[in-house]
């Protein structure tokens, strides 16, 4: 059973992210949606422990959230998959269950 | 996919309503069914028929009265968190001797097993808070 | 013919856990989470809590509430094995991070890795999180 996690907060606001990914399991997915998105971008104290998680958990960002707040899509670390709110709606038909980290 | 949608923040503090209502009209225009909204710990403020925000920006309660209505949605709000927080509908102002009821049409005030019942009706029970 | 209680309509009993993350007091999530808790117990599901991060000072001896003015809420945690809610998982990493131990809990829990509380997330048919 693969899980879809969702992370709102910044990683350098609250230890959600952190929390998430020490609980994540290989095969998850975690979307970074409102201002969770800031873990998703390159060049800051959180890209590392992000890059790392990538190795065994699929990350995706929200994209109308990213815009929000002045990033692009080049800004985001690479391999991290850009989406709408379709792809959300997707990413929720596509695993079995779902845990969203406030 | 049937789904349930829990929300726990009021409007404009927090966008976790913003989130969950992007989420719906998305989820509703791939052909999926919202079964039901539950609105609980401040999420019950989603329902107030008072608010008077500025007039260029999104009226939370309004898109979701009109999203609910096309789609049918059931829109349940908790009593226990509405009572705490003063949202009340005309029965129970009545009941609790208060001078005005404040729900906007559309919600329905009603108890927490509305919310395991959607866990339990749903394919999908999805949290947006803070 | 069937045994009496043979007839008994039994409804799906899907697995829900409450993962709690916020300390106590500070803000109500704790408090209202509970009681979402015990209205899935009424409805015979099979419930699961988990305390990680801050959560896990929402199980902490010795609450005394009277100076802040609010309603000591704790006791309600140890009343949770009477509505046969008996799954409560700590999160070790959360305790040595505060500088816990299980001795500083009202409650018995199963301590766990944060490693071994994700097997348990993945089982889960609906999570929570407040």
């Amino acid at each position: 059973m693969a899980m879809l996690h969702t992370v709102n907060k910044s990683p350098f606001e609250r230890n959600t992210l952190n929390t998430c990914l020490d609980m994540a399991k290989s095969g998850a997915s975690v979307l970074l949606i409102e201002d969770g998105v800031f873990g998703a971008l390159k060049n800051t104290s959180a890209s590392d422990k992000v890059s790392k998680a990538m190795e065994g958990i699929t990350f995706y960002v929200l994209g109308p959230d990213l815009a929000a707040r002045g990033m692009t899509e080049d800004q985001v670390i690479d391999g991290i998959k850009v989406i709408d709110y379709d792809g959300f709606v997707d990413l929720t038909t596509e695993h079995d269950n779902f845990q969203a980290w406030l | 996919m049937k789904y349930g949608l829990l929300i726990t923040e009021g409007p404009y503090t927090h966008q976790a309503t913003d989130t969950a209502y992007q989420f719906a009209k998305a989820a509703i225009a791939k052909g999926h069914e919202i079964f039901r909204i539950f609105f609980y710990n401040d999420g019950v403020n989603n329902a107030t028929d008072l608010a008077v925000p500025p007039q260029d920006d999104r009226n939370i309660t309004v898109n979701w009265v009109k999203l609910a209505e096309e789609h049918n949605i059931d829109m349940v709000v908790c009593i226990a968190a509405a009572q705490r927080r003063s949202l009340l509908d005309k029965s129970e102002a009545d009941r609790q001797g208060k001078r005005a009821d404040n729900i906007a049409p559309v919600f329905r005030i009603s108890g927490l097993g509305q919310l395991v019942e959607a866990g339990i009706e749903c394919d999908r029970l999805l949290t947006f808070g803070d | 013919m069937a045994e009496p209680w043979e007839d008994e309509v039994e409804g799906p009993v899907k697995k829900f856990m409450f993962v709690n993350r916020k300390a106590p007091y500070g803000t109500i999530y704790a408090l209202e989470s509970l009681e979402v808790v015990l209205i899935t117990a009424a409805f015979d599901q099979d419930v699961s809590l988990v305390f990680s991060d801050d959560g896990v000072y929402q199980i902490k001896k010795g609450q005394n509430t009277d100076g802040i003015g609010m309603k000591n809420f704790s006791p309600t945690y140890r009343a949770l094995e009477g509505y046969d809610i008996e799954k409560l998982y700590v999160d070790k990493e959360s305790l040595e991070e505060r500088g816990l131990t299980e001795d500083d809990l009202l409650v018995e829990v199963e301590v766990m890795s944060r490693a071994q509380i994700a097997d348990l997330m993945d089982e889960q048919d609906v999570v929570m999180s407040f």
